[in-house]
């Protein structure tokens, strides 16, 4: 047994601990959201240059090898830093979805440029009707002389608006929610047919709605196995899961270290408020909720790693832990905070937003829950 | 104990409701339904319009207007006006300033406010928390020191609510550092916000809108007369003026329109979806916040029955605040797990004008609201005296301890 990073997920943990702590400030992240792309490019360039955006690929895709263990390193302080940039959905959703649908001239045509970060990418998971259930795809992909034609709506999809491939999962055969007879496709940004309306989300990130009307793609859109996507996508979603578990609890930490450390300069009645013992026992609580959150992390990251046949309740329990506690730590710290923490001014107010919505997202704590015990 | 309203009673709701159908104005009615932000004049008008009525202050003694009604009718009352989804009236005014006024004010301040106060005419906001003094209001700093007819008022007071609407703001300062008790020494003043030396700083809460503000003072020079009875007694103003705030807090009324209208929500779902209220685990979440709601209505009743019969509240009283706006913020979670993927969206301008229609909005009209609206949400736990300070007042004055 061992819980200790070796030389080089330690070296990547360092790489991104300095750039979140150096130059990752909350001043120029707000600068940043409040900009017309909702992010930084040049930010997100130096991800590439510092080789994050490689870390999840293979080698033979001129990636750096890494597995769950690095991804759950590097979500960590993507969570602590509250970045905004969209590693998430080009790396974690598009690129892996890529990776897994393992099909060569996709790759050939995408891979590259998401690696060095030239370009990036979006994967459309969720429609309006489907909440947690991917096999739950409306969208309708037709066979049509040239290859395929796609119709349907696809919800909140992450970089969506700037994407320059965006992958869609569409059904091929069988009904609503047939978990076989899903497709993936890779649509290029300005495919005609397809338009998107984008906005930011509340937790500060850049989403749209993505329209489909009677999209015509060659054959060669599809990506990976005809009717088969589904198992392209639940591997997507466990390492999906794990990101943002892993931000959730960088999240977490951030959120405990700021509130103990307000409430220690805080004064009211002539004390820090911290020497209220009702708020010191809501503390420890807090304290306690991300050791816990963070066990669980680190547990479902090596099942995922070892490819363990156990994994998806590992990941189920780390999610519904992860919206159980995330919940409470976010609630408690703002309230902690009295009226600054539902100010825009806090940061804390921010750590809150985006734990709060990570709850939301690839299944709530009841859906995990049951999942669980299923 | 008997459940049952009065025939009279049932009249009374009757004459409320038909008020409700012909004087509630369309337009603001509209937007409360289609949740687009009201601007001041529809918080006035609304005011205006229960006061053409006679409604306005259904708490004022009736011969400053108040309307004589029974404990039962005043529980009517606001609980048709949360039904028909009608705005929040204003506090400041008429719940907060006005009451000091009537009970600790001259008959020259009386003469002169209250008619403005009780007809909307006026814009009021509270001036009591300072960056330094929230929890621990005592602590406060604002200084009003006397000049000839004046006093000279420095300091910043902070978390004004829409202070950016108001025409005079009610504050406390220090007219006294000579004291033994840091509760005395206190005054409660009336201010002029056109003021020279009054200026406001628009502080954004956490989902982005403007509702709050610094407000600070720079030797601003206000003339005695506006000092609300005697220099020095403030506290005990201020004090009394936090009971009148009480009435009502529980929120009973629109937390059961809000989630009424949450489980019809809920009860629907795009082509191919299956309703969320459908689902066994998300039913039961509903049932558990409809039963506490449910008990702290029975609760809120009980505090009722005993002021009726001349008694003074109970120390169920005390639950209300912190069971009020647990169940208030319980509220908001659903809607925002009943959002699902939706709740992310955060396009306010689109919340902004009726002109906007919904169908422009991303997902179901309600959805992209309720996130924001939540986080809002988490205020009313912080304010009016945070939940701590709630238990800390139960466990002192009620437990004994
Ligand atoms: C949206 C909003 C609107 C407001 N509107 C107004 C307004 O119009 N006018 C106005 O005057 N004020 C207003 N307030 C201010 C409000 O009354 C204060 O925020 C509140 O009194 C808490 O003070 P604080 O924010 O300084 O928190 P603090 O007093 O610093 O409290 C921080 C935390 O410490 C806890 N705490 C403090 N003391 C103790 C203790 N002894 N034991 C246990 N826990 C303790 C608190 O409960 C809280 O969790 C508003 C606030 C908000 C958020």
């Amino acid at each position: 047994m061992d819980f200790s990073l070796n030389e080089d997920q330690a070296l990547l943990k360092d790489s991104l601990e300095r750039f979140i702590q150096g130059s990752y400030d909350f001043d120029t992240r707000r600068a940043n959201v409040a900009s017309e792309l909702g992010y930084s490019r040049e930010t997100y360039a130096q991800f590439a240059e510092l080789g994050w955006t490689a870390v999840p690929f293979s080698e033979a895709d001129g990636g750096l090898d890494g597995g769950p263990i690095e991804l759950m390193v590097m979500m960590e302080q993507f969570g602590r830093g509250l970045v905004i940039e969209p590693y998430f959905a080009s790396i974690v959703l598009a690129g892996a979805a890529l990776r897994h649908a393992g099909d060569d001239d996709a790759k050939a045509r995408w891979l590259a440029g998401l690696i060095d970060g030239s370009l990036t990418g979006a994967l459309a998971l969720q429609e309006p009707q489907s909440r947690f259930d991917l096999a739950n795809v409306r969208t309708r992909a037709e066979r049509s002389d040239e290859g395929w034609r796609l119709t349907g709506h696809k919800a909140v999809v992450l970089n969506a608006r700037d994407a320059d491939v965006i992958l869609v999962p569409a059904r091929t055969r069988g009904r609503d929610r047939d978990r076989d007879g899903i497709t993936l496709f890779a649509l290029a940004a300005g495919t005609p047919g397809m338009t998107t309306r984008a906005y930011p989300t509340v937790d500060g990130m850049q989403a749209a709605e993505v329209i489909l009307e009677d999209v015509q793609l060659p054959a060669d859109a599809v990506l990976g196995h005809e009717d088969g996507a589904l198992a392209v996508l639940e591997a997507v979603t466990r390492e999906a899961l794990l990101a943002v578990c892993a931000e959730a609890v960088g999240i977490m930490a951030v959120l405990v270290e700021k509130t103990v450390d307000y409430s220690k300069n805080r004064k009211q009645f002539g004390l820090p408020i911290g020497a209220f013992q009702a708020l010191q026992h809501r503390m420890v609580e807090m304290f306690m909720e991300h050791e816990q959150t963070r066990s669980l992390l680190y547990m479902a990251a090596m099942k995922l790693a070892a490819g363990a046949p156990d994994v998806d309740r590992a990941l189920s329990a780390l999610k519904y832990q992860v919206g159980r506690s995330g919940r409470r730590i976010g609630q408690e710290a703002v309230q902690l905070h009295g009226g600054m923490g539902v100010t825009h001014e806090l940061d804390v107010a921010h750590y809150f937003k985006r734990l709060t919505m990570i709850d939301l997202a690839y299944g709530n704590a009841d859906h995990h829950l049951s999942r669980f015990a299923a | 104990m008997d459940l049952n309203f009065s025939d009279a009673d049932l009249a009374f709701r009757e004459e409320v409701r038909e008020f409700l159908r012909n004087e509630y104005p369309a337009d603001i009615r509209e937007k409360m339904d289609r949740g687009i932000r009201l601007a001041r004049d529809d918080f006035m008008r609304w005011q205006q319009t229960l006061h053409a009525r006679g409604w306005a202050a259904p708490n004022w003694p009736v011969e400053h207007g108040g309307t004589g009604w029974s404990a039962t009718q005043k529980y009517i009352f606001t609980t048709e006006l949360a039904l028909a989804n009608t705005p929040t009236i204003m506090p400041f005014g008429l719940s907060m300033v006005g009451p000091v006024i009537y009970t600790y004010g001259n008959e020259e301040q009386k003469a002169r406010f209250l008619p403005d106060i009780l007809a909307s005419r006026a814009w009021w906001c509270q001036g009591y928390s300072e960056p330094g003094a929230g929890s621990d209001l005592a602590s406060l700093k604002t200084r009003a020191e006397r000049d000839g007819d004046h006093y000279v008022i420095n300091g910043t007071k902070t978390w004004t609510t829409l202070g950016q609407f108001a025409d005079w703001i009610f504050l406390l300062a220090r007219t006294s550092t000579d004291v033994s008790r840091k509760q005395e020494g206190i005054s409660f003043i009336l201010a002029d916000m056109r003021t020279p030396g009054i200026s406001l700083r628009p502080i954004i809460t956490i989902d982005g809108e403007h509702e709050v503000n610094e407000v600070h003072f720079e030797n601003v020079r206000v003339p005695v007369e506006n000092l609300v009875g005697e220099e020095g007694r403030g506290w005990t103003y201020g004090k009394v003026l936090l009971q009148h705030e009480r009435a009502g807090i529980a929120a009973v009324a629109r937390s059961k329109y809000r989630l009424d209208t949450l489980k019809r929500l809920a009860a629907e779902a795009p082509p191919g979806g299956t309703p969320l209220m459908d689902d066994p685990v998300f039913r039961r979440k509903v049932a558990a916040v409809e039963i506490e709601l449910l008990a702290l209505e029975y609760t809120d009743l009980r505090t009722l029955a005993a002021v009726a019969t001349g008694g003074a509240p109970g120390p169920e009283s005390s639950i209300l605040k912190i069971k009020g706006t647990e169940v208030q913020q319980a509220i908001d979670e659903l809607y925002v797990e009943a959002a699902g993927c939706y709740a992310f969206a955060f396009t306010p301008e689109l919340f902004a004008s009726p002109d906007i229609p919904d169908a422009t909005r991303i997902g179901p009209p309600w959805a992209a609201d309720t996130a924001p609206h939540y986080f809002n949400g988490r205020k009313v736990s912080i304010y009016g005296g945070t939940n701590e300070i709630q238990k800390n007042i139960i466990a002192k004055a009620v437990l004994g301890l």
